[in-house]
């Protein structure tokens, strides 16, 4: 015990943004060396007054929290320790609302183009016989569903459950890396890391208005239920996952219970006449809305992959009978593929007539010889990204590769054009992050989730990730990357 | 209820059983060897192996020690406490949204406390330590369970495994403890063997209540009877066919009301035959020749409620 004031007094003489460095990123905390953002300048302030040893208790309660919960996911392509807690940083991600206000509308507005966008080529195709998409580049990718031509979905949604990266440019502005329109996950990561950053830094939370996010669970219940098919007023609603051993389960179990609904996985359905039923203690149950989290692909082995079982034989055809709902659709993946994203601009003023609120980034498409001889012959300042890929997984930062990793990539874009796009490589912008004791810029992205029902529901936030290794760009968990609470809270 | 979720609910109740069982025979034989002296040899460790009924070989080599991690730490072992543990935590996270969070964190808890020290965290500290923690965790759980889940239908099938999983340790038990200290099927008790039986007894938590009810005074009868048929006493095999019998009246009529007659015929049938029948008859006619049958009829009732429920023919579900 007499050795603590002594520590105290050490912890007083030295601020923890000592070793801070800004570079020529964005920083969220800093405008310059030293100067706090209005907005950051409270938590600042706290974080130089918290002794280094209550920082690191706090950091090895909010892990315990996170192990005892079972908040992992798991690393593919590994045998031991497949199971890990998702690595978390305790300094929270701060934007105002005014920031945050015109991102909301840029965002609904992105995604009701989208959405537009795939009910016009699954039925007409006005877009692409007006040439503003070229026919091509939506025949020749991968995730288009010709099954899905002619069919009416419920309330004409496509899109229920979104997750748009975004990231902030060195000007401060935010720009849309990538639609992700699937089967987006993360959200129980900022649902979790909200309630656990509440139980460790309750101070914090009094002394700020931080924007509450713990409604989504009902946000998204609402949703999928406005989304029943037409005369099943009561629905029943299931979640319907991969099971145990896929890396998002924790989230499956997480959402279900959240919502009150039942977690299914493929053996609990069956199609019988094309009603879709469930499998329960009493005798088989009416299914009518499935919140998917398995991938069109293995959905149902008799419309698409024969030799996946986590599906449900029959489930499409119960789908295109209109007896079920599936949300998403099947075939939305075609308006996130990496190549068409560089038409998503002309798409929302093709359909809605206004300028994008948020920008894309600056995309080459590799199918264009004027755009793809500039980029082979500057690789090394470019991102190159295979289309179907997400996770992190098929990509090249020409900054950070070497000239035989380039070689390959320029062999792969020369044999397959088609499949791949370049970006600038940006500097993400950097956020303070607790690293062995001290507090260092990491670089960040924002994944905020858009709800789409009867109307457009978004959370304020959503999940900030982290490229915990230092310098490194990629946020993926899958590559090592971590997450951080994501506050919006008033000016 | 899926039949899915019914099914892992069972079964973890079924493991987390089986673990805390296991524990406490480990305990009692440890105890035994502190007060009556070693015992040389791997006899005493075999007879348990028997106790519990595993099937399984044990390892041939290594003594008393190694039979004792086989049983307790063993990840690589079918019957060891930390895989008992594992299976039960495995089935829980399959359907934690339909537990408690309480009960998925104890659950997931000792999994995590287990696997630490089998990976070698136990060489330095008491065995023993480990295995009353394990008791003690179990016991945890079962009051998470009664006070923060809903005792609806699911909560019926964590009871009715972990009552379909004790009346057949408990009649294992008593099995194998009878033939190895009573072969001849006399009632008198050796006096060389007097802990053993008091071994008994403490392996059902038994040993306080019985005395309330007989006195200390030790009859191999009165242990049969008390183990077997006593109504009030939670480990005893009467106490828990009564347990699955309530269990199955409450829940709700399976997807064959032709299966569920069954089913209660089943139950109702061990439940009358342990609730009616005299000790002294039992024992003359062969104690374990009505062990045995009591053994059988569990697992008839541990099949016809997978029919019933969990693994019933889609015809027989939609033409109904």
């Amino acid at each position: 015990m007499s050795t603590a004031p002594i520590r105290g007094l050490q912890m007083q003489t030295t601020s923890p943004f000592t070793g801070y460095l800004l570079g020529s990123s964005y920083d969220e905390m800093f405008s310059a060396a030293g100067v706090p953002r209005a907005h950051y300048s409270a938590l600042h302030r706290h974080l130089i007054d918290l002794p280094d040893e209550q920082m690191r208790r706090r950091k090895s309660v909010a892990d315990q929290s996170f192990l005892h919960q079972g908040i992992t996911f798991t690393v593919y392509g590994r045998d031991e320790g497949t199971e890990r807690i998702f690595p978390h940083d305790l300094v929270p991600r701060i934007i105002t609302s005014n920031e945050w206000s015109r991102v909301e509308k840029g965002l609904e507005q992105r995604i009701r183009a989208l959405n537009e966008f795939l009910k016009d080529i699954y039925h007409e195709g006005r877009i692409l016989n007006d040439n503003v998409v070229p026919r091509e580049m939506v025949y020749s990718c991968r995730h288009f569903r010709r099954e899905m031509r002619g069919l009416d979905v419920p309330r004409g949604i496509y899109i229920t459950v979104v997750g748009t990266d975004l990231i902030r440019l060195p000007s401060g502005e935010f720009v849309v890396l990538e639609d992700n329109l699937r089967v987006p996950s993360g959200v129980s990561y900022m649902l979790t890391s909200r309630q656990v950053m509440k139980r460790v830094f309750p101070e914090w939370f009094r002394q700020t208005q931080v924007r509450p996010i713990e409604h989504y669970p009902h946000a998204l219940l609402s949703t999928l239920r406005s989304l029943s098919p037409e005369g099943r007023t009561d629905p029943t609603i299931v979640l319907l996952s991969p099971g145990v051993f896929n890396s998002a389960y924790f989230e499956h179990a997480f959402l279900a219970r959240q919502m009150g609904i039942q977690l299914v996985e493929g053996r609990d359905l069956v199609v019988n006449d094309n009603i879709l039923y469930m499998r329960t203690t009493t005798g088989l149950e009416r299914v009518d809305v499935i919140y998917r989290r398995v991938d069109d692909d293995f959905i149902d082995p008799l419309a698409f992959r024969s030799d996946s079982i986590l599906g449900v034989p029959g489930v499409f055809n119960a789908y295109r009978s209109g007896n079920v709902t599936l949300a998403n659709a099947i075939g939305t993946g075609v308006a996130d593929d990496k190549a068409l994203y560089a038409y998503v601009p002309r798409i929302i003023r093709y359909y809605l007539n206004e300028d994008p609120i948020i920008d894309n980034v600056e995309t080459f498409l590799m199918t264009d010889d004027k755009e793809r001889s500039h980029v082979l012959s500057n690789l090394e300042q470019f991102v190159v990204k295979a289309v179907g890929e997400s996770g992190g997984y098929g990509m090249l930062i020409g900054p950070h590769s070497t000239a035989a990793e380039r070689g390959e990539f320029r062999e792969r874009i020369q044999a397959d054009p088609r499949n791949y796009i370049a970006q600038p490589t940006i500097q993400l912008s950097t956020a303070p992050c607790f690293i062995d004791g001290a507090i260092e810029p990491r670089h960040i992205d924002l994944r905020p989730y858009i709800l789409f029902g009867e109307k457009v529901t978004i959370v304020p936030g959503g999940l900030t990730r982290v490229a915990l290794k230092k310098g490194s760009l990629v946020v993926n968990s899958s590559q090592g990357g971590g997450s951080k609470d994501t506050w919006v809270v008033n000016e | 209820m899926l039949s899915r979720v019914a099914d892992n609910l069972y079964w973890m109740s079924r493991y987390l059983e089986r673990a805390e069982h296991t524990a406490r025979l480990l305990d009692v034989q440890l105890g035994l060897i502190l007060e009556s002296g070693h015992e040389p040899g791997d006899g005493r460790w075999l007879r348990l192996v028997q106790c519990l009924g595993i099937t399984a070989k044990p390892p041939s080599e290594g003594g008393p020690s190694r039979l004792i991690h086989w049983l307790a730490f063993d990840p690589a072992s079918r019957s060891s406490i930390v895989t008992a543990i594992g299976v039960a935590r495995e089935n829980a996270r399959q359907v934690r949204e339909m537990i408690s969070s309480e009960m998925w964190e104890q659950v997931n808890r000792m999994y995590h406390d287990a696997r630490a020290i089998s990976s070698g965290g136990y060489q330095d500290r008491d065995p023993q330590d480990f295995l009353r923690e394990v008791i003690t965790g179990c016991h945890l759980f079962r009051g998470l369970l009664a006070a923060t889940m809903n005792h609806g239908e699911g909560w019926q099938f964590i009871r009715l495994g972990r009552h379909i999983e004790r009346a057949g340790l408990v009649s294992t038990l008593l099995d194998v403890h009878f033939r190895e200290f009573l072969p001849d099927g006399s009632s008198g008790i050796d006096p060389a063997d007097h802990l053993e039986w008091i071994g008994l007894l403490k392996s059902c938590t038994a040993f306080e209540a019985y005395c309330k009810v007989y006195t200390a005074e030790l009859g191999a009868g009165k242990i049969a009877e008390f183990l077997l048929l006593n109504r009030e006493f939670p480990h005893s095999v009467r106490y828990a066919v009564d347990s699955i019998q309530r269990g199955l009246e409450a829940l709700p009529e399976g997807a064959s009301s032709q299966g569920s007659n069954r089913l209660h015929r089943l139950a109702g049938r061990l439940q009358a035959s342990l609730s009616f029948s005299q000790m002294d008859e039992i024992l003359a006619d062969g104690l374990s020749a009505y062990l045995a049958d009591v053994q059988r009829q569990c697992i008839q009732i541990h099949h016809v409620l997978h029919q019933v429920y969990i693994d019933y023919p889609i015809e027989t579900a939609i033409e109904a």
